[in-house]
């Protein structure tokens, strides 16, 4: 028997099991009845009992789906999970995470891998879900993995998607400081996106993946918005921290105001694109995130972080470059045309700051502003 | 009656002897070229018969053997025209036969008895003195590289007829002045490159210390400008490198002006295949990095190069020659050069930060898979560039490239005291590295990105070998915590 985060297979009642594997089965027709528009349809159908929604996506085969269901095997589908290296839990059980409890339209049973810590430590109080679009920029990944980073070290459970971008960034921050957990739009078997392989055996290792559908499901458009609700739901306060005017993260944000929780949004430049959708959650209300402050005074309290600790100091030259690089100049050239000083003196000017930790060079050989406190001089 | 005489055939980048037989006996007229000959040679037929008789010579209405020897070396092109030609006035007695011994002939023929050039005339006047020929008798347009070799007899002859001065007594032809590796050629200056001093600076350390290069930026950004101009400021080729590099060149084609003592920069274009860029087909020929021995190799868009031509690079980059065995034979070609390579950031060239970009963050992933590769572990010196502001454009030219030359010329001459000659600090060893001059500062900014900055132990080294560069281009023993800096900040980051 496989055991992990403190629950088995055997964790969950064979009706919800039961449950899951339907939706795995109606996947298809439920890809092609959310067609236009997944984000709204896939929670209105997943709030359906099982025979309404096999009604509502596949109402000529009503009977036959829903009696090969009735019959599927329990110890069947409790080897299947076994065989996964799966856990199951259901709402029927004690561990079940109290955030999905309230909702109507929460899963009944949770599938999950991986055994970090234990399930029914997720609880609405003590996480937090970071979301974002997969086309990141450098200071959006910079920011997310920052948070991700900093809220895990205080205790609190970073929950996101797993996806590019943002979510692995957070995921990645996480893991450095304490407990983070993946929702899947696919079972928990699989890593999604491939190129996340190595991010998703980590948080097997030292945290949580879970998902609604059983092993080997493949994940499709409307696993997604299905996801999202699932991370909405899971936590007291979702985090936006750079999306794009229509980007599927604002969903997440909707469904979490929705389901009664908190949201917030990290600002971006009003000036471009890729933050266009988290500036205009704070314009409509959400609560301004600028670090992992912001959130922990509204999740577990005020002053529940010790005040920010001061950059190492530096010099008035280097203050002006990292100035300069704040200023949106990424490139060696670019820093010493604006300050007009010598391009040798500034790119060693620039090895200094990221060997203090206030910049950050991508793999192209930009640099970016690290989340990094200045430095406070008298 | 027969009579013989010598040629050579081009195998990879070296000349084999070919020993030219030809016999003439009462028959049938016939004319017969036996001993693996390609097609260029078997044609060499007609072009021998048409060129002696316009020379006014009589071709003999005989049965006509030529044999090439050995049989088992498959022989190519038409640089044996000439060869035949003397052997078979030989053998039909239209001159002394005797007269032949000794020397050895290149040269494709005209159909009026005119000469021809062929290819890699200084490796055959190379090899005539190699396999104890007196002289060697080439045409007149490889005369000035078929002279670069000492210690054989070079003559040019302007066309067949002048073989007929053999029964005159005298060896016919003009003994060649030989090409001047020293001069210099007009390559683009460095001045042309405004604005960008980081990158002009980037350029001088990669050529002073050998050291690859990868420069990634929007189009537009003067990648291609500048590295084109890296040809300008590379030291000049030391005596030996030169003949090494001429000798490459003349195998390769491309005619006089292809030699030079300038240092070659090649720049295939991103379509080149594998076997094109590191040498191949039957019999094996040199590839593009070949071409670019002692020189640079320039792949622009080195993100839309195929995979496995980029593959292809690891080996030779880490040995510095190449082995190709095809089923034509086997040959180990040279190739040490420096890598100056291209990028833009994505695929549609804006870069992730540019709202206008709408690249597919998978596809971003796999048009820089190149950057994190194996090949990015030759790559020592990485910059990201951007379109100079409007005041640099029109701002004054930037230094030219004989004062940058000149530094980069004594730092190589710092580095071959310390390593010995064409070693640069690119070249260095772990030992030679470990062994490097560091001032206590310097260590410790080291080591404080080492530790902070998720690098590897061989970007630890790598980054030494530029400080390295960096300290002898300011002519100082020992390696300053300013060196250090600046060549943390152009390491190549990961991923």
């Amino acid at each position: 028997m496989m055991a992990g985060a403190g629950v088995t297979a055997e964790s969950a009642c064979a009706s919800c099991l039961r449950r899951s594997w339907l939706i795995a089965r109606l996947s298809p027709n439920i890809e092609v009845s959310c067609d236009d528009r997944p984000g709204r349809r896939t929670p209105e159908l997943l709030r359906l009992g099982d025979s309404e929604l096999v009604e509502a996506v596949a109402p000529r085969q009503v009977d036959v789906i829903l009696s090969e269901n009735a019959e599927l095997a329990e110890g069947w589908m409790r080897g299947v999970l076994a065989d996964t290296g799966c856990w199951a839990c259901c709402e029927h059980d004690e561990r079940f995470p109290d955030g999905l409890g309230d909702g109507a339209d929460a899963p009944r049973t949770l599938i999950g891998r991986g055994d970090g810590f234990p399930l029914a430590e997720i609880t609405v109080n003590s996480a937090v879900t970071l979301v974002g679009s997969r086309r990141a920029t450098g200071y959006g990944l910079e920011v997310a993995r920052s948070l991700g980073r900093e809220i895990a070290a205080t205790g609190l459970t970073v929950v996101s998607g797993m996806a590019l971008g943002i979510d692995g960034a957070a995921h990645r921050g996480a893991l450095e400081g304490g407990r983070t957990v993946a929702v899947l739009a696919c079972g928990p078997d699989r890593a999604y996106p491939v190129s996340h392989s190595r991010l998703y055996r980590q948080i097997l290792e030292r945290g949580l993946v879970i998902s609604e559908v059983p092993p080997g499901t493949k994940p499709r458009r409307w696993g997604f918005p299905a996801r999202n609700r699932i991370m909405a739901a899971l936590s007291q306060m979702t985090v936006v921290v750079e999306a794009a005017h229509r980007s599927g993260s604002l969903i997440t944000a909707e469904m979490a105001g929705d389901a009664g929780r908190e949201v917030g949004a990290v600002p971006g430049q009003v000036t471009i694109g890729p933050a266009a959708g988290t500036n205009e959650l704070i314009a409509s209300g959400a609560a301004l995130v600028r670090d992992a402050r912001d959130v922990i005074d509204r999740v577990i309290g005020i002053g529940a972080l010790p005040p920010a600790v001061s950059g190492p100091e530096i010099d008035q030259g280097l203050d002006s470059i990292l100035d300069a690089v704040e200023r949106g100049c990424d490139t060696v050239d670019a820093v010493a045309d604006l300050l007009a000083r010598d391009a040798t003196e500034v790119a060693i000017g620039l090895a200094r700051l990221e060997v203090l930790g206030y910049l950050d060079c991508s793999i192209t050989g930009t640099y970016t502003r690290t989340a990094q406190p200045g430095c406070r001089r008298s | 009656m027969l009579a013989e005489t010598t040629a050579f055939t081009i195998d990879g980048i070296s000349a084999r002897p070919v020993r030219v037989e030809v016999d003439v006996q009462r028959g049938l007229p016939n004319f017969q070229i036996v001993g693996l000959p390609d097609t260029a040679v078997r044609e060499a037929r007609e072009r021998v018969r048409a060129a002696l008789v316009n020379c006014g010579f009589e071709f003999p209405l005989k049965r006509i053997t030529a044999n090439l020897a050995p049989a088992d070396l498959r022989k190519v092109g038409p640089g044996l025209d000439l060869a035949l030609a003397a052997a078979l006035l030989g053998a039909a007695g239209e001159i002394p036969a005797d007269r032949l011994d000794g020397w050895a002939f290149a040269g494709e023929l005209a159909l009026d008895g005119t000469l021809r050039p062929v290819r890699g005339a200084l490796a055959m006047a190379e090899a005539a003195r190699a396999y104890g020929n007196t002289g060697i008798v080439v045409p007149p347009a490889n005369g000035g590289e078929a002279a670069l070799a000492h210690g054989v007899d070079v003559r040019t002859i302007a066309g067949a007829a002048e073989l007929r001065q053999l029964s005159e007594g005298v060896f016919p032809g003009e003994r060649p002045v030989p090409v001047d590796l020293s001069r210099g050629s007009s390559l683009p200056d460095m001045r042309d490159l405004r604005g960008q001093d980081h990158f002009r600076r980037a350029l001088e350390i990669s050529a002073a210390g050998g050291h690859g290069l990868l420069v990634i930026g929007p189009p537009g950004a003067g990648k291609s400008l500048g590295a084109r101009r890296v040809a300008s400021i590379l030291p000049p080729l030391g005596a030996d490198e030169a003949l090494e590099v001429a000798r490459i060149a003349s195998v390769s084609g491309g005619g006089l002006s292809a030699i030079s003592g300038v240092r070659p920069f090649r720049a295939p274009h991103h379509t080149v295949t594998p076997a094109g860029l590191v040498g191949g087909g039957t019999p094996p020929r040199p590839g593009e990095i070949t071409l670019a021995h002692r020189g640079v190799l320039f792949l622009d868009e080195i993100c839309e190069f195929r995979r496995s031509s980029l593959e292809a690079l690891r080996e030779p980059m880490e040995t510095g020659e190449v082995n190709i065995v095809r089923a034509g034979g086997r040959q180990t070609l040279p190739c040490a050069f420096t890598l100056v390579a291209a990028a833009n950031p994505c695929p549609c060239g804006r870069g992730e930060e540019d709202p206008a970009c709408d690249c597919n963050p998978a596809a971003v992933r796999r048009y820089r898979a190149v950057l994190s590769g194996a090949l990015a572990d030759r790559i020592d010196i990485n910059l990201a560039v951007r379109q100079p502001g409007a005041e640099a454009m029109s701002g004054p030219p930037g230094e030219a490239s004989a004062e940058i030359r000149g530094r980069v010329i004594a730092a190589r001459f710092t580095m071959e005291e310390r390593y010995g000659s064409a070693r640069t600090n690119a070249t260095a060893t772990a030992a030679e590295v470990a062994g490097f001059e560091t001032d206590a500062d310097a260590a410790r900014l080291l080591s404080q990105a080492h530790s902070t900055g998720r690098m590897s132990g061989r970007a630890h080294d790598r980054t030494l070998r530029v400080a390295r560069t960096i300290a002898d281009l300011e002519d100082a023993a020992r390696i300053g915590e300013d060196h250090m800096a600046a060549a943390l900040q152009m390491r190549r980051r990961e991923a």
